[in-house]
């Protein structure tokens, strides 16, 4: 068994190795995804995640040499969503007719899941961190990661609530969508794209191309929405008493606690 | 295919440094996009440049996110006892959200489509 071990040891260290797996745990994904006709857990980048998480766990293998071989996939995240302009392009007949619907649909959606995600998560007792984490967790990771540092949140906290979100809102929006009888494409992928970013725009894509270009729009919407509008909702939510933290003074307004990098043990904050 | 490709790392590259330069919160793929979408509407012949390339990654799209998807399942224990909190308000909100926001799309469509043949039909 040295070979193996020596093998092993020199492709552990290659970028070759978590490459081939990701696209091959994909792969199986997809074929999952296919023989498994639309069960809505079956989703090719779940099972992706699981084969692979499972397989790090089983060779002892830290995330950051994994990293190394699956960068290249990661890498192309930026070019694809610059591509999403070319679905989009297409649509601008259907999108400039759909003006109204596509501003009232962004601002309820972008508004329902950050107030109910954190009247939840407040309701069952989460802490001032995981609030601020939560609230811009329906928009694309750079800009929630940067809404929540700003905040004073952690970034790897936000990138998980993110990721989470997007997985969820993949698997569930077409068994959803069908449930409420929605046939009109532009709609679904909208509603998807703004509350469950580039996975849900993933999602929507393997579904119709029309419902991928109005998920990557409202993706993209949501992004610029979402720094907006989360800073605003956290201060609310934290200025309520909810995450644990007592209500502030008459005289700590909201854009008090929302200055750059409060310490999260400030005096008036978690204990 | 490789003007193609040139094509959206030039307009990325340009999306980086312009939400860089400008302080902008948006991140830079994202204000790629939009250039983008000016550019090809300025010059409608760069649609037939990029087409075939994007719609192979955007075909795609899904595995771009198994990187990220395998190093969140390392964190999960992070969570600890708000795992319950974080999962229900994840998944409630979720909901709510493609609910709320689909229907609302529907009712604005109907209500526009309606005065736009209330307009045609004047």
């Amino acid at each position: 068994m040295r070979e193996f071990a020596e093998i092993w040891s020199y492709l552990s260290d290659a970028p070759l190795l978590w490459l081939t797996a990701t696209l091959v745990a994909y792969a199986i994904g997809d074929a999952a995804a296919r023989a498994a006709r639309g069960a809505a857990l079956v989703n090719p980048v779940l099972v992706a995640v699981a084969l692979l998480a499972g397989l790090l766990w089983l060779t002892d293998t830290p995330y950051a040499v994994y990293f190394e071989g699956a960068q290249f996939v990661h890498f192309l995240l930026g070019p694809a969503t610059v591509a999403l302009a070319v679905p989009l392009y297409d649509s601008l007949p259907r999108l400039r007719r759909a003006l109204l619907p596509v501003a009232a649909a962004l601002v309820a959606g972008s508004l329902t899941a950050m107030a109910s995600a954190l009247a939840v998560a407040a309701w069952l007792g989460a802490g001032r961190e995981t609030l601020i984490a939560l609230a811009p967790k329906s928009t694309t990771a750079p800009v929630a990661i940067g809404i929540a540092e700003a905040v004073g949140g952690s970034p790897t906290l936000t990138a998980v609530l993110v990721i989470a979100t997007g997985l969820f809102g993949a698997v569930i929006a077409t068994p959803l969508l069908n449930a409420l009888g929605l046939r009109d494409w532009r709609a679904r992928g909208l509603a998807v794209g703004v509350a469950a970013h580039g996975i849900g725009t993933a999602r929507a894509m393997q579904v119709n191309p029309e419902a991928g270009a109005f998920a990557g729009l409202g993706m993209a919407l949501n992004a610029v929405l979402t720094a907006v509008l989360a800073p605003l909702a956290l201060g609310l939510a934290l200025q309520a008493g909810w995450g644990g933290a007592p209500a502030p003074q008459a005289g700590a307004t909201a854009a008090g606690m929302l200055g750059p990098r409060p310490s999260v043990t400030s005096p008036q904050g978690v204990p | 295919m490789i003007h193609a490709l040139a094509l959206l790392l030039t307009v990325q590259l340009a999306g980086v440094v312009l939400t860089g330069a400008l302080g902008l919160a948006v991140p830079g793929p994202v204000l790629g996009m939009a250039l983008l979408l000016a550019a090809l509407m300025a010059v409608p012949r760069l649609v037939a440049v990029v087409a075939p390339t994007a719609r192979v990654i955007l075909g795609h799209l899904a595995i771009l996110f198994v990187p990220a998807g395998v190093g969140v399942v390392g964190h999960i224990a992070r969570l600890g006892d708000e795992a319950l909190a974080v999962g229900l308000a994840i998944a409630v909100s979720t909901v709510l959200a493609i609910v709320v926001g689909a229907l609302t799309f529907v009712a604005v469509a109907r209500l526009t489509d309606r005065s736009d043949r209330a307009d045609r039909d004047a």
